[in-house]
Order: C-alpha cells, then sequence, then structure tokens
C-alpha cells in the first residue's frame, strides 16, 4: 500500500534553479547532411521549456535525440550528473524510466486496452499487484478527463482522447521529466487549451520537467518557461529566453518574424506573401 | 476567373512585331487544361527561329490578353515558362496585359525563389558506379541484418537467463495466431501436396507393376522436406507477412519508440515473442502437415490404384525411419526462426509511410522465402555427407 501512495501523492522536489538537463555542442545529422550544429542549451529543473522553429528545422529530431532514439554526430547530453550519451545500456535504461514522452499521434499501443496501455509501465517496474494497477490506471485516466474508458481500444476512441491518454500513460510512473511532441497537433483551440493547462498543473504537482516541442504560438506564450529557436536556414539556434520577452526584446527579425506570425520582420519575405493584394 | 463563354475559340498564341523591338504574344480562346493547350515552348520556338534575339532586334516581350475568353492554371504554366525563357535571354517581359488574376498567381509563384538544394538530381551517374554504389548498399543492409540476429541471440539469452521482460499473454496470442489459426490452411495445401505426390508418382510407377512404392514416395517425401517446406513457404506467406505489417505500423505509429523511451526493449517485448512462438509451433505444424501428406497419398493410393489403406499404411510406416522424421522436424524448426526474423527484420527497418508497411510486409515474405529454400539446399548436402 505505501507504494501505491508514493506513486499518488507528488514527489516533493526542491524547487531550485539547479540544471536538470544540460546539452554540449550538439551536431544533430543524417548521414552527411547536418541539420543543427553546435545547440548548447541548459533547462532547469521545473521549468516548461520549448523547443520551437519553422516546420522541417529539426524539433523533432531534436527531441528524439533528447531521448536517447537518435545518437548524435557529436556533442553530448547529461541528465544531472549522468552523461546520457555516453552512458552504459544500464544507466540510460535507468534515465528512460524517469522520463514520459507523449509523442505526436499519443502512439498508444494498439493491441492494448487504455487500462492495459497505462498499466504496462506499472506492471513491468513496480510490484503492485494486477488490482492496484488498475486502480492507479483509473486513477491516471480521470486526472486527463477520461475516467470510464478504461476498457476501450485506442481505435475505439477520438483524436484528442488518444492524446491525452498518452499523456496519462506517460505520467503513469510520475516522472521527472515530461517531453511533449506538438501536444496541441490535430487538437482544437479548446482542446488544445485544456492541454495546455494540464501541462501546468502536471509541472505544478508532480514537480516535473517539461519540454515541449511547438510551433503552436498561442502555447508557446501560455506555458513557455524558457525556449531555444532553431533555424532551419542557419542550421543552429538563433534565440533562447523566455519566449514573452524574445516577443518585446528580440532584435533577430527571423525571431520576430516567428513570434507575430508574420506580421514583423524581414519586410522583403513579408511583402512578397502580399503582393498583388 | 471569367464565367465561361459558349463556344469560344481554341486556345492560340499569335507573335506580332512592334515598333521599340518589342515582341507581343497574343494569348487568345479558351485556356483550359482539359481542352488541351499550346506547349510552353512556343516562345522559345519563335525567338530561335527568326534569330532576331542575337541581333537585338527583339528586347522585350509583351504578353496580350485582349481575346482570352477564359482560363486556369493552364495558363499560368505556358506565361511562367515563358517568362523564364526571357529572363534566361536577357529580355524585359511585360504582363501587364494579363487578367489581374493571373498576374497576382505570377507574383505568388515567383515570390520565393526556387530552392537549388531542395531539388533532388535524378540519378545520371555512369552506369559502373551505380552497380558499386548499388552494391556497397546492399553490403549495409547485411551489417543491419548481422546486427538485428545479434541483438535478438542476446535477446535469448536473457530469455534463457530469465531477465526478458515481455508479456507472457503477448507469447500465448501469438501462438495461437502461428499455431491454431494456421491449421486449416496447412490441411489443405499439405492434403494436397500429399495428392500431388502420390500421382506424380503412381503415373511412372504404375508402368512396371509398383503401385505400393507409392506409399514410399509420399511418405519418405513428406517426411524428409515437404512437410516442412510447404509448411514454411505458408507461414511466411501468412505469419512473416503479418510480422512485417504489425512491427511496420507500430513503427510508423511512433508505438515502437514509445516502447523504447519506456526501458521496454522492442526487441524483448515484441521480437521475442513473435519469433519464439513461430520456432515452436512449427515442429508441430510440420508432424501435422506430414500426417495430412500421408493421408493425401493414402487417398489417391484407395482411390486411383486399388491399394488397400491398411498395406499403404504398413508400407509407409516401413518406409519411413525416425532419423527422417526428426530431420524434418528440425528443419521446420529453424525455418520458423528465419521466417520469424525476416518477418521482424523488415518491420523494424519499415520507413514511415503507409506504403512503406506494404513494402515492408512484401520483402518480408521473399527474404523468409529466399532464404528457407537456401536453407533448404544447405540441409540437402549436410544431411548427405552426414549419411542421414
Amino acid at each position: 500500500m505505501s507504494e501505491i501512495q508514493s506513486i499518488q501523492t507528488a514527489r516533493p522536489r526542491t524547487e531550485s534553479a539547479e540544471p536538470d538537463i544540460v546539452v554540449r555542442d550538439l551536431t544533430m545529422a543524417y548521414g552527411d547532411f547536418v541539420l543543427m550544429r553546435n545547440l548548447n542549451f541548459v533547462v532547469k529543473r521545473s521549468a516548461v521549456f520549448i523547443i520551437m522553429g519553422g516546420s522541417g528545422c529539426g524539433k523533432s529530431t531534436l527531441l528524439r535525440h533528447l531521448l536517447g532514439l537518435k545518437a548524435p554526430a557529436s556533442g553530448e547530453i547529461l541528465y544531472g550528473n549522468l552523461n546520457f550519451t555516453h552512458a552504459r545500456p544500464e544507466a540510460r535504461e535507468q534515465q528512460l524510466r524517469r522520463f514520459g514522452v507523449l509523442y505526436q499521434g499519443g502512439a498508444l499501443w494498439s493491441s492494448m486496452t487504455l487500462a492495459e496501455n497505462i498499466g504496462l509501465p506499472l506492471e513491468e517496474f513496480t510490484d503492485l499487484s494486477g488490482a492496484e494497477i488498475r486502480e492507479v490506471a483509473s486513477l491516471k485516466l480521470s486526472l486527463v478527463g477520461l475516467k470510464g474508458f478504461e476498457d476501450y481500444y485506442p481505435s475505439q476512441i477520438s483524436g484528442g482522447m488518444q492524446k491525452r491518454a498518452g499523456l496519462a500513460r506517460a505520467i503513469a510512473l510520475d516522472p521527472e521529466i515530461l517531453f511533449f511532441d506538438e501536444p496541441s497537433a490535430g487538437l482544437d483551440p479548446i482542446s488544445s487549451r485544456l492541454l495546455d493547462e494540464l501541462i501546468l498543473e502536471i509541472r505544478d504537482s508532480l514537480g516535473a520537467t517539461i519540454v515541449v516541442v511547438t510551433h503552436e504560438l498561442a502555447s508557446i506564450f501560455a506555458i513557455g518557461d524558457d525556449s531555444i529557436f532553431l533555424d532551419a536556414d542557419s542550421h543552429t539556434a538563433i534565440a533562447q529566453g523566455n519566449p514573452r520577452e524574445l516577443l518585446e526584446h528580440s532584435a533577430d527579425p527571423r525571431v520576430r518574424r516567428f513570434l507575430t506570425r508574420g506580421a514583423e520582420g524581414e519586410p522583403e519575405a513579408a511583402q512578397g506573401g502580399k503582393a498583388g493584394k | 476567373m471569367p464565367a465561361e463563354r459558349k463556344a469560344a475559340a481554341p486556345s492560340s498564341v499569335t507573335f506580332e512585331r512592334g515598333a521599340d523591338s518589342s515582341l507581343t504574344v497574343h494569348l487568345s480562346g479558351v485556356w483550359r487544361m482539359r481542352h488541351g493547350l499550346p506547349t510552353g515552348d512556343l516562345l522559345n520556338r519563335e525567338l530561335m527561329r527568326t534569330g532576331e534575339v542575337r541581333t537585338g532586334e527583339i528586347r522585350r516581350v509583351v504578353f496580350e490578353a485582349g481575346d482570352l475568353a477564359d482560363w486556369d492554371s493552364g495558363l499560368l504554366v505556358f506565361v511562367t515558362r515563358a517568362i523564364e525563357t526571357c529572363k534566361a535571354r536577357n529580355l524585359d517581359t511585360d504582363i501587364s496585359g494579363l487578367p489581374a488574376g493571373v498576374k497576382r498567381l505570377i507574383d505568388l509563384a515567383e515570390a520565393v525563389p526556387e530552392n537549388k538544394e531542395a531539388e533532388t538530381k535524378a540519378d545520371r551517374r555512369p552506369f559502373v558506379e551505380r552497380v558499386g554504389r548499388a552494391t556497397i548498399n546492399y553490403f549495409d543492409g547485411l551489417d543491419e541484418f548481422v546486427a538485428f540476429l545479434g541483438a535478438l541471440a542476446i535477446a535469448f539469452g536473457r530469455l534463457i537467463t530469465g531477465h526478458a521482460r515481455f508479456r507472457r499473454v503477448d507469447l500465448m496470442i501469438e501462438i495461437q495466431d502461428c499455431g491454431a489459426r494456421a491449421f486449416g490452411i496447412v490441411t489443405l495445401i499439405s492434403f494436397l501436396v500429399g495428392v500431388i505426390l502420390a500421382f506424380m508418382g503412381a503415373v511412372q510407377l504404375q508402368q512396371f507393376g509398383a503401385s505400393i512404392y507409392v506409399a514410399d514416395l509420399v511418405g519418405i517425401g513428406m517426411v524428409r522436406d515437404m512437410g516442412a517446406m510447404m509448411t514454411a513457404i505458408i507461414m511466411a506467406g501468412r505469419t512473416g507477412a503479418a510480422f512485417a505489417a504489425q512491427l511496420g505500423s507500430m513503427k510508423v505509429t511512433q508505438e515502437i519508440d514509445a516502447l523504447t523511451t519506456m526501458g521496454l526493449a522492442p526487441m524483448e517485448f515484441l521480437v521475442l515473442p513473435r519469433v519464439l512462438a513461430l520456432v515452436l509451433m512449427m515442429p508441430l505444424l510440420c508432424v501435422y502437415s506430414d500426417m495430412l501428406g500421408i493421408l493425401g497419398g493414402a487417398a489417391v493410393g484407395a482411390g486411383m490404384l486399388n491399394i488397400s489403406l491398411g498395406s499403404y499404411m504398413r508400407e509407409t510406416f516401413a518406409a519411413i525411419e525416425l532419423g527422417g522424421v526428426f530431420g524434418g522436424i528440425f528443419k521446420a524448426t529453424v525455418y520458423g526462426a528465419i521466417i520469424g526474423t525476416a518477418g521482424c527484420l523488415r518491420g523494424f527497418q519499415c520507413g514511415s509511410s503507409s506504403s512503406a508497411v506494404g513494402d515492408a510486409a512484401t520483402s518480408a515474405v521473399v527474404t523468409g522465402i529466399v532464404y528457407v529454400v537456401v536453407a533448404c539446399g544447405l540441409f540437402a548436402v549436410l544431411f548427405n555427407i552426414l549419411g542421414l
């Protein structure tokens, strides 16, 4: 029973500014094609960190590097004291269990019900009994507003619900770091806002560090504490900092153009789109 | 866009020379793609024909569309092509005579310059170089295959030491799927293979009154090779393809990534139960297939050759030996491992689109059958050397 307690109640984590994730001189490449080079940034504990940039600039690829799904061409990624890039497989696996990931389409295992999807990590990594696992799964589903859908298969619910169920699975083991890949993609504006609120709620209650890949401006300004802006043309990050401050103070026309939906910055390019109106 | 006028003239282009060294291009009629269009090269040909560009007699190209009845993107294609021709020959262009909609669309099309990097160049390398590259790529693929086999071996090692993480229920589901559910098709094919073998033998053996040896032929043939082989081919088409399609679509929907980032190795969680199920079920299906084949032979014996079921079976049991039976079962087990591995490997190598899933399934069947036949040949040589 004590284990259930520890899983259900928030893990007390000290609200400090010590870095959780450190990325050093990261270069990402597909074969000979370098996507991004010299990425250097720090994600502070319990912050909501946004990875933003235009389509195809390598946001999702950066996320795959952070998750260890792709090996860096050079540079390294550190989680706390662990050098994730050069860690032994066991240590990496240990670190992976502290992660929760919400993939773009939810990525629920289609052969399992929602309860089984959420129960799987609990089954594999805790000593809970079947009934207890079911209880935790129900609780996680109710946190994302899907109570009563335990025995549905992913194909039987809508895309937005799949995404929320994916979130319930991501928080099954009360992760220390939560990664979101395009959380608002495919959601209507209201669901997308509710999801943003849910993200903040999880951060506040669990004290988790949150990394979000998105190009959704409303979300970026609503939840972002810190951010990195990737630029496809220069193949590196061209801005870092709080997105609201970037909007106010950034001098870079490419950043301004992105954060204002093209209303400001890079006049000649902006004009091109409007010519002839 | 302008309203369609009935009985309008078809699209046509005429050229007119102006005083100020200009060439006016008159566009008239209905410019719709479905009616067919003048080639965009027309202006280029006109300029080439007269050679006026070289002599500097024409410095400007003006587009006029006074008699234009109706247009769609077809007109746009012609005009943009013509403008490109002019740019290449350093001629000024004047599109003010075109409809406002056309001008706006041309501006839009020219707003972002062509991305030279994005253009994928057609493979124009010499033949020898292409063959070389294809060979190198093939051996790179072999690397991947060996790495996959290694990872699978490690996973089996973890299974034996009891460390492998997968759900027992998944293994049971796979066993049900490639065991019990395959019974119908294995029954049908094996019985028919037995019948065919018996027919082929009967035609020859009848000629010198040795019909009873049909039982030997069918029995030995099924038990030593055909039972295992036919089961393998059925399972490659049925289960190998299914493995590749399942894992491939799991890759497309990032379900495999989700397992990895949860700290569950896909090799143990997905591949192990599937390969294990096939390896466990193939020998059983092979024995079943052997029996059905012999039954098929017996049916021909009884129906066509007037051999009683009893004497057919006695002859069969006298002909087949235990070594041959176990040889067949051993082969079936190896085939099962080959098919399962090929299916899972192709699923893991699957690209990220729905057509890639189809390719993965196709490739799983081809790979599975090719390696099964190769293994069958090797076994034949090996068993011959060993005198089995």
